[in-house]
């Protein structure tokens, strides 16, 4: 009577695992593949990079409106910055000009985007006439204020108008120049300080993607 | 002495020259003759001629000023930076406190730094110490004279005037000379002490 009572425990036991087992395989196919799954990141890929840049409307240093849509297809330095800057604005400037030449024909398709952080001052003429002075290729943004901040938003990068002591302001701003490939996906940055080698080896490397 | 009788060897000939090595800096200045002659004018004309030309330094007082120079500007800037190396051979603390510059109706002292990837700038009311003996060197990155309001843009190979205003040296007129839009300063011909 008791080896009966034990057996029939037992055959119990294994319906109820078999009965969990078959349900935590049906919950987690439901869950990870089936129609009860997550959406991950409304379905982008994640290739293990920050998620930088995308969506912005500003305006070109000819007055026109531009989209980020109109430099899909072509590989983009970006970089942030505005014409009342003494030093890394020229600087990083007159690096991506001559940077663009010692990489030649290469660099053909390559496009460089300057925004401005400071919208106020930096009107599609001023953009015009200081781009003069570099290579012909780099175009000038700007905008209203909320365009130029959506843009530094999507770019996750800094700029802040700090006021100066003679009553004007100056602008703190990520001095990074970005990189983005051909589908506007980040690709990494060139550093401020980076060394000059290293800068073009990104750019060829870039533009060979 | 030891020199001596290894045969004083071009090193030692050249940083000490002693006594007993005599003979042999006639012989080399002999043997050499006219190519040495000729070898010598054109280390002079290729060395030091440039770096004389370049070099230019402004004293007032305890303060020298050493290679003012300022970066060209693009076309419609109205912001330039000027950098100038300044040493105080006083035994009393000095400051920068003003500066001015031909093309530009306002003049700050700026510092620059770069943290985190970004470039922040900072004016520099109380101007900028010059500890007694020691020496300020300005450079893009860092401390810069920042030209405000410019009226004309700056060219590069030509020189501005400009003066610089210290706290107890006074007031030192000196000559900005226009370099690169992306002159780097150390690069440039500044003489180096």
């Amino acid at each position: 009577m008791q080896t009966l009572k034990i057996i029939r425990y037992a055959a119990w036991a294994m319906v109820a695992g078999l009965i969990f087992f078959t349900a935590a395989i049906v919950l987690g196919w439901w869950r990870v593949d089936g129609p009860g799954r997550v959406p991950t990141n409304g379905g982008i890929e994640i290739k293990g990079l920050p998620q930088i840049g995308g969506p912005f409307t500003l305006v070109n240093h000819h007055g026109k409106t531009v989209t980020d849509k109109d430099f899909l297809g072509k590989p983009m330095l970006v970089f942030f910055g505005f014409t009342y800057c003494p030093d890394v604005c020229p600087t990083t400037l007159f690096e991506t000009t001559t940077r663009l030449q010692k990489i030649g024909a290469e660099a053909r398709d390559l496009q460089v985007l300057f925004i401005t952080a400071d919208p106020d001052r930096d009107t599609p003429e001023q953009l015009a006439l200081y781009l003069q002075s570099f290579d012909p290729r780099i175009v000038g943004l700007t905008g209203t204020q909320e365009q130029v901040d959506a843009a530094v938003l999507a770019y996750k990068a800094y700029a802040k108008k700090v006021p100066s002591e003679g009553g004007g302001y100056t602008v703190d701003h990520t001095a990074s120049v970005f990189l983005m490939d051909r589908n506007g996906r980040f690709m990494g940055l060139i550093d401020y300080h980076e060394q000059e080698a290293s800068a073009l080896a990104k750019m060829r490397r870039l533009i060979a993607k | 002495m030891r020199i001596s009788d290894q045969g004083c060897p071009m090193t030692r000939f050249l940083l000490s020259a002693p006594e007993s090595c005599e003979r042999s800096r006639k012989h080399f200045s002999i043997s050499r003759g006219w190519i040495g002659r000729f070898a010598i004018l054109f280390i002079f004309l290729t060395v030091a001629l440039p770096h004389l030309a370049m070099a230019h330094d402004f004293t007032v007082g305890d303060i020298m000023i050493d290679h003012p120079w300022a970066r060209a500007t693009p076309t419609g800037a109205k912001v330039a930076g000027g950098y100038v190396t300044i040493e105080n051979f006083g035994n009393k603390p000095d400051r920068l406190i003003s500066a001015t510059m031909e093309a530009s109706k306002q003049v700050e002292l700026h510092e620059m730094s770069l943290t985190d990837g970004v470039m922040r700038m900072r004016g520099l009311p109380t101007g900028i110490l010059v500890p007694a003996g020691g020496r300020i060197e300005m450079k893009p990155g860092g401390f810069h004279i920042m030209f405000l309001d410019l009226q004309r843009q700056l060219r590069q190979g030509e020189k501005v005037a400009g003066t610089l205003i210290f706290e107890r040296a006074g007031i030192v007129q000196i000559e900005f000379q226009v370099d690169a839009i992306g002159a780097l300063g150390s690069a440039s011909g500044g003489h180096q002490h």
